[in-house]
C-alpha cells in the first residue's frame, strides 16, 4: 500500500516536473484568414486556440499567419517559419493546392506537418511522408460516402464539381462507390456563380438525384439558384457545402439536404458535446467540420507532446502516430499512410430549436474508412 | 536629376546584395528568401518596363508570361524527374542554363503571338485585350488536367545550375541577383539604344516615326517580345525560388501586381522596378507581421503614393523627369 | 437536344447578359464622360449586395434591401470620387489602373472587416419566388425573368436620360467636348460625381440583385468586373448601346458554351473526358470572341457612339 502511494507521489512528482520544465513548443499554422475563403481559417484558427488554451500548457506558442489563398504566399510563410521563427511543427492550410505547394517542401526539411484540412490524393499516395500526418480526410472520402449513399438509395444520378483537380477526385470518389447509372456528368468553371445553364441540364437529364461537390460560394450560389428553380430532385453532396460556415449564407434552401462528414455538432460522445458548449460559449457560433477538424489536430499534438519531447523527432513521430488522444469524432486512428481511419456519416440540415440552420446525422456510411491509396505509400 | 537617381539605384543594388549577405551569416536564411522574392519581382517588373515604361504599352497581361515561365521550368523538371520524354523523345531537364533559354524562347514567342493582334488596338483597348489573353491562359492552365491543373505543379528539388549549390538559399540568391543586373544593364543599352529611342519615340509621336520611315508597329511589336521574354525568365525563377508553380502565377492580380511595383518605383525608370519590388515586398511581410487586415493598409498606401507621389517614390526623391 | 432546353438556355444567357449590361453601362459612362478606368467597380457591386443583405436581414424586407443598395453603392461612389477618383482625371490610364486595384483592396478588406469573414444570406422575396411554365412545357425561374426585366427598363431608361433629359445632353456633351461644357458654364465636377454615383448605383443594383441567387461574400465582385470589361471592350469603349450588344452577346455566348461544347465533345469522346474538354474551352469562349472582334474591329463593335 505505502509502495502504491509512493509510486503515487513519484509520478504525480514527476508530471509536475514535466511540467516546470516542459520546454516551448513552437507551432507555425498557415491558415486563410482574409478574402473570400477567410471563414474556414478563422474556424481552424479559433478552435486550435481554443484547445491550446484549454489544455492550459503555456508552453505551446502558436504563430498564425494569413495566406490569403495564394500558394506562393503560403511557401514564403512557409520558409519564413521553417527559417526565421524555427518552428518545431506546422499547420493550418485549408485548400488542397496550397497544401500541394507548401507540404512537400516543408516535410522534405524535416518537420512536421498536420493537415487539419485538405487531403490530396499525392500526400496519401505515391508522395506521402513520415512528417505528414492528416487529421482531416483523405479528399475522397466524403465523395465516397456519398457515393455509397446515393447508390443505396437512387438510380439515376446526375453528377457536378468544378473543373480542377480537387472537382475531378471528388467525382472519382464519387463514382468509386456508386454503380448505377448517371444521369450527367458536368464540369463547371472554378469560381462560377451562375448555375442556370447546369440546372437546365439537371431538369431535362431525367436524374433522380444530384450530388455536387462546389465548396465555398459556389455551393452556396448553386444551392440557392437550385431551390429557386423549382427543381425538386433530391441533392446531395459533402459536407463542404453545407458545413456551418455557408449554412447561414443559404438559408432554408439547405433545408433537408443529405451531406456527408465525419463529424456533426450533434455527434454524441462526451467531447465533442463539451467542444461545442466551449466554442459556441467562446465565439458566439457553432462550429463547423473544419473546426472540429483543428480542434483535433490541436488535441492529437498535446497528446504527442505529453509522450515525448517534440526534439526527438522520432519519438514524437511515433507519439503522433498512435493518435492516444479524445477525438470529437468518438473513434480515430492512423492509417499506414498516416491519413485517418474513421467513421463517415451522412448528415441531414434541419433547424435547431433556436431556429438556426445546423446538421443531425441521420446514418453511418462507412465504418473505420480509410482511404484508396494508402497501398501506394511506401513508408 | 538623373544623376541623384543613379545613386539611388546603386545603393539600392547594393543594399540588396549586402543585407542577404549578412542575414546568410547571422542564420537568418529567411531574410535571404525574401531579398531573392525582391530580386526575382524586379526582373520581372523591368521586362514590363521596356513595354510599358519606354513604349507606353499598358499590358494588363504580363502574368501570362511570368506564369509560362514558371510552367517551363516546372515541366522540364518534372519530366527531367519522370524520365518521360515531353513531346518527340525530347527529355525534360533540371539544367537552369536550358530551361532558361527555353523560357526565354517560350515568353518571346507567346508575346509575338499575343502582341500581334493586342498591337492593332491602342489605349484601354490595348488593356482589355492584354487582359483577355492572360485570362485564357489562366482558365487554360487551371483545367488542364495534365500537370496539376489548380493544384499546380511541384518542382520537387530545386534545378541545378553548373557549379553552385542551388539548395542553399544565397547562391540561389546570388544566381537571381547576377540575373537581375544582367536585366538592368540590358534595360539601359535598350533604352540608350537607337532601337530604345525608336520606342520612346512610339510612345509620344506615331507619325513622326513613320515619316522616317519606321514602322511603329514592328518597333512595338519587337519591344513587346524582349519584355515577354524577360518576365518569362523572372518566372522560372518565380518558380524555381518556390519549388511550385500555380495557375495563381497567371491570375490577373498577378498583372496587377507587376504594375504596380513599376508605378510604385517610377514608370519607365531604370531603378524603378527595384525600388518598388523592395517597398511592395517590405511593406507586404511588415504589415503581414502587424495585421491581419494588411491588405487594407496597403491599398492605404498604394492610394497615397499614386495620389500625392506622382512619379512614383524615386520621382519623390530624385525629382520629376521622366514620367508623363 | 429538346427545344425547351434551348429556349431556357437562351434565357439564361440573356439574364446573364442583362446583368452584365448592368455593370458595364456604369464602367463605359463613366469611361465616356470622364475618361477613367474605374478597377473598383466591381467593389460597388459587392458593396450593393452586401447593403442589401444587412438591410433585408433587419428588416425583413428584400424591397427596402434593394433600396439600401442602390443608397449604399451611390454613397460610395459619391464618397470615392470626391475623394480619390477625382484627382485622377487628368493621368494617364496607368495611374487610375493603380489606384483603383489599391481601391479593391480598401473596400475588400473594409467590407470584412464591416461583415465579418463569413458570407452573408439574402434570398428572393417571396412575390418573386416559384417558377412560370414556359412554352414547350419546361418550367423557368420568376425571378431570372423579373431580373430581365429589370435590365429592359434600366436600358430604355438610361437611353431616355441620355437622349432626352438635360441632364443626358451634358453627359452627351462631355463625352464629346469637356472644355465646352465648362465654357457652358455647366459645373463639371457635379456633373462627373454624379455619373459616378450613377454608373456606382446600377452596379449595386446588379449585385443587390444577383446576391439574392447567389453568394453574398467578399471578393464576389471581381469575376463579373473582368466580364464587364470584356463587355464594354467588345461593343466599344463609352458606348451604351455597345455595352447593351456586348452584354447579350458574351452572355448568351458564356451561356451556350458551357451548353453546348460538352456536347460537342460528346459526339467523338467519352462523356467525362468531354466534360472536361468542353468545359475547359468553354471557360475560354468568351476572351477567344473578344480577341476576334478586336482583331478585326480594334475598337469595338460600336465605336464612338453613344
Amino acid at each position: 500500500m505505502n509502495k502504491l502511494i509512493a509510486a503515487a507521489v513519484f509520478g504525480l512528482s514527476m508530471g509536475v516536473c514535466g511540467l516546470a520544465f516542459a520546454e516551448p513548443v513552437k507551432i507555425g499554422m498557415i491558415t486563410t484568414t482574409s478574402g473570400g475563403g477567410a471563414g474556414l481559417g478563422v474556424d481552424v484558427r479559433d478552435a486550435f486556440q481554443l484547445a491550446v488554451k484549454q489544455s492550459g500548457n503555456k508552453d505551446i506558442e502558436v504563430i498564425v499567419e494569413d495566406d490569403a489563398q495564394k500558394p506562393e504566399l503560403a511557401v514564403q510563410l512557409a520558409d519564413k517559419m521553417v527559417q526565421s521563427d524555427h518552428v518545431d511543427l506546422m499547420t493550418g492550410i485549408i485548400w488542397s493546392n496550397l497544401a500541394m505547394a507548401v507540404v512537400p517542401a516543408v516535410t522534405a526539411q524535416d518537420i512536421i506537418y498536420l493537415s487539419p484540412n485538405a487531403g490530396p490524393s499525392p500526400l496519401a499516395g505515391a508522395q506521402c511522408n513520415k512528417n505528414y500526418f492528416n487529421v482531416a480526410y483523405q479528399n475522397d472520402n466524403f465523395h465516397e460516402a456519398m457515393g455509397q449513399y446515393d447508390n443505396d438509395n437512387y438510380k439515376k444520378t446526375f453528377i457536378l464539381a468544378p473543373n480542377y483537380p480537387a472537382g475531378k477526385d471528388a467525382l472519382t470518389g464519387f463514382k468509386r462507390y456508386y454503380k448505377g447509372e448517371l444521369a450527367g456528368e458536368v464540369y463547371t468553371q472554378l469560381g462560377q456563380t451562375d448555375y442556370a445553364a447546369e440546372i437546365a441540364q439537371i431538369r431535362a437529364s431525367g436524374a433522380d438525384s444530384v450530388f455536387f461537390f462546389l465548396p465555398g460560394g459556389m455551393g452556396i450560389a448553386f444551392t440557392k439558384q437550385y431551390v429557386q428553380s423549382g427543381v425538386n430532385t433530391p441533392l446531395t453532396g459533402p459536407a463542404f457545402s453545407f458545413s456551418q460556415d455557408v449554412l447561414p449564407a443559404i438559408g432554408d434552401a439547405a433545408l433537408g439536404v443529405k451531406n456527408s462528414a465525419s463529424w456533426s455538432p450533434d455527434l454524441d460522445n462526451a467531447e465533442n458535446k463539451a467542444f461545442v458548449e466551449a466554442f459556441k460559449a467562446e465565439f458566439k457560433r457553432i462550429p463547423s467540420v473544419y473546426a472540429a477538424q483543428s480542434y483535433d489536430t490541436a488535441n492529437l499534438i498535446l497528446s504527442a507532446l505529453a509522450k515525448a519531447s517534440v526534439k526527438d523527432k522520432d519519438a514524437f513521430r511515433a507519439a503522433l502516430k498512435a493518435a492516444d488522444f479524445k477525438s470529437v469524432r468518438g473513434k480515430f486512428k492512423f492509417n499506414t499512410n498516416q491519413h485517418p481511419i474513421q467513421d463517415i456519416y451522412i448528415r441531414e440540415v434541419v433547424k435547431a430549436e433556436d431556429g438556426a440552420l445546423t446538421n443531425k446525422i441521420v446514418s453511418t456510411a462507412f465504418t473505420d474508412h480509410g482511404d484508396a491509396y494508402a497501398e501506394q505509400c511506401k513508408m | 536629376m538623373r544623376g541623384r537617381e543613379t545613386i539611388i539605384g546603386i545603393a539600392l543594388m547594393a543594399l540588396l546584395l549586402v543585407v542577404p549577405a549578412v542575414a546568410s551569416q547571422a542564420g537568418e536564411p529567411f531574410y535571404v528568401t525574401l531579398a531573392t522574392r525582391i530580386a526575382i519581382l524586379a526582373l520581372a517588373a523591368t521586362g514590363l518596363n521596356i513595354a510599358l515604361g519606354l513604349g507606353g504599352l499598358v499590358s494588363f497581361g504580363h502574368a501570362a508570361f511570368f506564369g509560362v515561365g514558371g510552367y517551363v521550368a516546372g515541366i522540364l523538371a518534372a519530366h527531367a524527374m519522370s524520365m518521360e520524354p515531353i513531346l518527340l523523345g525530347i527529355p525534360g531537364t533540371k539544367q537552369m542554363l536550358v530551361i532558361w533559354l527555353v523560357a526565354l524562347a517560350a515568353g518571346g514567342l507567346l508575346a509575338l503571338a499575343i502582341g500581334a493582334i493586342s498591337l492593332r488596338t491602342t489605349g484601354v483597348y490595348f488593356i482589355m485585350i492584354t487582359l483577355a489573353f492572360a485570362q485564357m491562359v489562366y482558365y487554360f492552365a487551371v483545367s488542364w488536367p495534365a500537370y496539376g491543373g489548380e493544384d499546380g505543379l511541384p518542382i520537387l528539388l530545386r534545378n541545378q545550375f553548373p557549379g553552385v549549390n542551388t539548395l542553399k538559399p544565397l547562391p540561389f540568391f546570388l544566381i537571381c541577383y547576377v540575373l537581375l543586373a544582367a536585366g538592368l544593364a540590358f534595360f539601359a543599352l535598350l533604352r540608350g539604344s537607337r532601337f530604345g529611342a525608336a520606342l520612346q519615340a512610339s510612345r509620344q509621336n506615331d507619325t513622326r516615326l513613320a515619316a522616317v520611315g519606321i514602322a511603329p508597329y514592328r518597333v512595338r511589336l519587337a519591344a513587346f517580345v524582349i519584355s515577354g521574354a524577360i518576365t518569362a525568365l523572372a518566372g522560372a525563377l518565380f518558380a524555381d525560388l518556390n519549388r511550385f508553380v500555380s495557375p495563381s502565377m497567371l491570375s490577373w492580380q498577378m498583372s496587377g501586381e507587376l504594375i504596380v511595383l513599376i508605378i510604385l518605383g517610377g514608370v519607365g525608370r531604370l531603378s524603378g522596378p527595384v525600388v518598388g519590388a523592395i517597398v511592395y515586398v517590405v511593406l507586404e511581410y511588415v504589415l503581414g507581421g502587424i495585421t491581419e487586415r494588411w491588405q487594407l493598409f496597403l491599398g492605404l498606401v498604394l492610394l497615397v503614393v499614386v495620389l500625392f507621389a506622382r512619379g512614383g517614390l524615386i520621382g519623390l526623391v530624385a525629382g520629376r523627369a521622366r514620367h508623363g | 437536344m429538346q427545344l425547351a432546353l434551348v429556349i431556357e438556355q437562351l434565357l439564361n444567357g440573356l439574364q446573364l447578359g442583362v446583368m452584365l449590361f448592368l455593370m458595364a453601362a456604369g464602367l463605359t459612362l463613366i469611361f465616356g464622360v470622364m475618361g477613367l478606368i474605374n478597377l473598383a467597380h466591381g467593389s460597388l457591386y459587392m458593396v450593393g449586395a452586401f447593403a442589401c443583405a444587412a438591410v433585408a436581414a433587419w428588416t425583413g424586407s428584400f424591397w427596402l434591401g434593394l433600396v439600401a443598395s442602390l443608397a449604399a453603392a451611390a454613397a460610395a461612389g459619391a464618397v470615392v470620387e470626391l475623394l480619390v477618383v477625382r484627382r485622377l482625371y487628368g493621368r494617364d490610364h496607368l495611374d487610375q489602373v493603380l489606384a483603383t486595384f489599391a481601391l479593391i483592396l480598401v473596400f475588400s478588406e473594409g467590407t470584412r472587416w464591416l461583415f465579418g469573414s463569413f458570407p452573408l444570406y439574402l434570398d428572393i422575396p417571396p412575390l418573386l419566388s416559384g417558377a412560370v411554365s414556359l412554352p414547350g412545357g419546361s418550367q423557368y425561374p420568376l425571378y431570372r425573368l423579373a431580373i430581365i426585366g429589370v435590365g429592359i427598363l434600366v436600358a430604355v431608361g438610361l437611353y431616355l436620360l441620355i437622349s432626352r433629359t438635360r441632364l443626358g445632353m451634358r453627359i452627351r456633351a462631355g463625352e464629346s467636348d469637356r472644355e465646352m461644357i465648362a465654357a457652358l458654364g455647366v459645373d463639371v465636377a457635379t456633373l462627373y460625381t454624379l455619373v459616378f454615383a450613377l454608373g456606382a448605383a446600377l452596379a449595386g443594383l446588379a449585385g443587390a440583385m444577383v446576391g439574392a441567387i447567389q453568394s453574398v461574400q467578399v471578393g464576389m465582385g471581381e469575376p463579373v468586373l473582368i466580364l464587364a470589361f470584356v463587355v464594354i471592350v467588345i461593343g466599344g469603349i463609352g458606348s451604351i448601346r455597345g455595352a447593351l450588344v456586348g452584354a447579350l452577346l458574351v452572355g448568351v455566348v458564356d451561356t451556350l458554351g458551357r451548353f453546348l461544347l460538352p456536347q460537342l465533345f460528346g459526339l467523338f469522346m467519352a462523356p467525362s473526358q468531354a466534360g472536361l474538354v468542353g468545359g475547359a474551352l468553354a471557360s475560354m469562349l468568351i476572351y477567344v470572341v473578344m480577341a476576334l472582334i478586336l482583331a478585326f474591329r480594334p475598337r469595338g463593335l460600336f465605336a464612338g457612339e453613344v
